[in-house]
């Protein structure tokens, strides 16, 4: 089909532009001027080329985060993606249960980050914790103010709570769309329940589980609020991702200039990262 | 390959059905012989799919049981019945080639691989996908599609039914007459038990041995194309099969002579007619003769339909179509004569006796 070109169209979307010129254009363009000059106060800024670049790839401290990053990342997906599908898998289709399962799935979704945080804080503490008591009860040496790996199964179980819901509810708006002929047309061919998984559920869930990886990985790439209400980056520097580092360089010890070029880097590690999972899971779809 | 027993089969979708509208299905209770070719004609919602259901066993039914050679297997899964079913659209495994999914049936019963590689060759070359056996079955075309789903239910040789549930509805017209063809073929081959669910009168009558008219959740008349065209049991079957349909006329039937308006007709046997019942006249188009002599009709339209003429009449002020050879003349006071042959005679709907 012949595709109708219309440059009037564009007028439809400036709109748009603008509102994004202002919310994430302008600023990120501060972002970028911060980023190659240095400044000694008084509004006086001096050129700084890539310097700054240079300081933030050098250090290991940008290493060590972005490495506790992509651990986390990984672990988080690892977690959350087989278990939201096969929650799903096990939510009923019809009846009373739907809304009941529904409501209960999209609960933790509902509550701010902050919120959360300080939720688990309270519910992991050995002293008043319901959680921290309970394993310490059951001998467990549980502190994850003082243990880095209590602290980083803390914060893995928060966003397994918080967040498997998302993949759960995403599988299963793709699981009811699969007509029940399907599931007729198996029954007849013999197919086990494995086989059904792999070749008709699987399938049509492809695409909402694209999504769900996505925004999984961008989210727990960018995650700072829970470790910094819970652990604040600690013990040590064990739970210091890349958004907490920033924040304590930015706005802790006022260094505007690493803060900026470390944003930047670690904005384009999010877009280069998606777009390589987006192009890699898609080029599959097509091949089929 | 099985004769199959429909012993008091009834259904009810609702839980607790309290009066006889709450069946979907009402009684059936039938024999169905090996190797037979029966078409399931009717209306959509009638409960023909019920039935297929039934039988394939993803429906259990309210009552009743179901034999397969003798053996129930009422409770037994759709597997264990060792059925083939074709639904109305298209169902494929989109992420495997045409080859594995014609293949697929034949793997999950583990069936070895030399044999599955000779029956899916046979079956792709039938179904004229030949050339694209290796291709994955997601971008073909709805009726490619359709054929796969076809093919995986032709593919098993040992079944004991193969039933088809409106299986060329989403098919192109020519396409529709070389796969039937070919799945009567088939049919005469092996001698599988098909049953074949359709709305289309046509195809079930090109189709099948013996044609299963449903009507309202109930089997109306179960018979030979020729007989649910001389003698439909029900004024249904009547105005279902055929096109355009049987003309029913309501009559009063006295003796031998029914009066419909102010015409009577001589009928060539005497009607037992119970008292009370509503009585009804119904001739087929065909056994109607236009002419100069007999009861007036007047007419109302000519549909030029190619080979003949329908004529659509008002008769004793009831419409009636006629229909008339395509060369002949319409004379300028049309009279009607009535094959007394083809005259049935109707008592609440159900077609009374006296066979001529």
């Amino acid at each position: 089909m012949e595709k109708t070109w219309n440059n009037k169209a564009w007028f439809m979307v400036l709109p748009v532009l603008v509102l994004v010129a202002f919310s994430a254009v302008i600023p990120l363009m501060t972002v970028v001027n911060y980023s190659v000059q240095d400044t000694f106060g008084n509004n006086e800024f001096f050129w700084a080329g890539t310097d700054w670049f240079q300081d933030v790839l050098e250090s290991d401290r940008f290493w060590d985060a972005l490495t506790r990053n992509l651990i986390f990342s990984a672990i988080i997906l690892a977690i959350e993606i087989p278990l939201g599908i096969v929650i799903a898998l096990n939510m009923p289709k019809r009846g009373i249960g739907v809304p009941i399962c529904l409501v209960l799935m999209a609960l933790p979704l509902l509550i701010p980050w902050n919120v959360v945080g300080t939720i688990w804080q309270v519910f992991g503490r050995v002293d008043i914790g319901l959680l921290g008591r309970v394993v310490a009860s059951m001998g467990i040496n549980y502190n994850y103010v003082q243990n880095p790996i209590d602290a980083w199964v803390t914060l893995i179980i928060m966003d397994v709570w918080h967040w498997t819901s998302l993949v759960v509810l995403l599988c299963y708006a793709g699981l009811v769309s699969i007509p029940d002929a399907y599931y007729q047309a198996a029954k007849i061919d013999g197919a086990s329940r494995w086989s059904v998984f792999r070749y008709i559920q699987l399938p049509k869930m492809k695409r909402v589980l694209l999504i769900a990886f996505l925004l999984r990985f961008m989210d727990s790439f960018m995650i700072y609020t829970e470790p910094f209400v819970v652990t604040g980056g600690g013990p040590g520097n064990s739970t210091t991702f890349l958004s907490i580092d920033l924040v304590k360089m930015a706005i802790g010890q006022f260094d505007l200039g690493p803060a900026a070029a470390l944003s930047i880097i670690y904005f384009l590690i999010i877009l280069l990262l998606s777009w390589i999972f987006y192009t890699v899971m898609t080029t599959s779809d097509a091949q089929g | 390959m099985a004769r199959i027993n429909l012993d008091h089969i009834r259904h009810a979708y609702g839980a607790r059905p309290k009066s006889e509208a709450d069946y979907a299905l009402k009684e059936v209770h039938h024999e169905w012989n090996d190797g037979g070719a029966y078409a399931l004609l009717g209306p959509s919602g009638c409960g023909k799919t019920t039935l297929l259901n039934i039988i394939s066993g993803l429906i259990n039914p309210s009552e009743g049981r179901i034999l397969f050679d003798g053996t129930d297997v009422t409770h037994l899964t759709t597997q264990h019945r060792n059925i083939a079913q074709v639904f109305q659209f298209p169902v494929i495994y989109d992420t495997m080639t045409v080859y594995d999914n014609l293949a697929f049936p034949l793997r999950n019963r583990h069936v070895p691989e030399t044999e599955v590689d000779r029956r899916v060759k046979e079956i792709v070359e039938m179904i004229g996908l030949g050339g694209w056996a290796n291709k994955t079955a997601r971008g073909l075309t709805a009726d490619q599609k359709q054929k796969i789903s076809l093919g995986r239910g032709l593919v098993r040789s040992d079944v004991s039914a193969i039933l088809f549930d409106e299986p060329l509805t989403v098919i192109d017209p020519e396409m529709k007459w070389v796969l039937r063809s070919q799945i009567k073929r088939l049919h005469k081959q092996f001698g599988f038990t098909m049953v074949y669910v359709t709305h289309d009168q046509t195809e079930a009558l090109t189709f099948a041995d013996k044609v299963v008219v449903m009507y309202d959740g109930q089997i109306v008349q179960i018979g030979t194309p020729a007989e649910l065209f001389e003698r439909p049991r029900h004024t249904f079957v009547g105005y279902f099969i055929g096109s355009p349909g049987m003309n029913v006329l309501p009559a009063e039937i006295a003796g031998n002579t029914a009066a419909i308006g102010d015409q009577s007709i001589t009928l060539n046997f005497q009607p037992q007619i119970k008292a009370g019942a509503k009585t009804e006249l119904g001739i087929r188009p065909e056994f109607i003769s236009l002419g100069r002599e007999g009861m007036p009709v007047s007419i109302n339209k000519v549909e030029d339909i190619g080979r003949h003429k329908i004529v659509r009449a008002s008769f004793a002020d009831r419409p009636i179509s006629i229909i008339v050879d395509e060369d002949r003349e319409i004379p300028a006071e049309p009279r009607v004569t009535f094959d007394p042959k083809a005259i049935n005679i109707y008592a609440d709907s159900w077609r009374v006796g006296g066979e001529a």
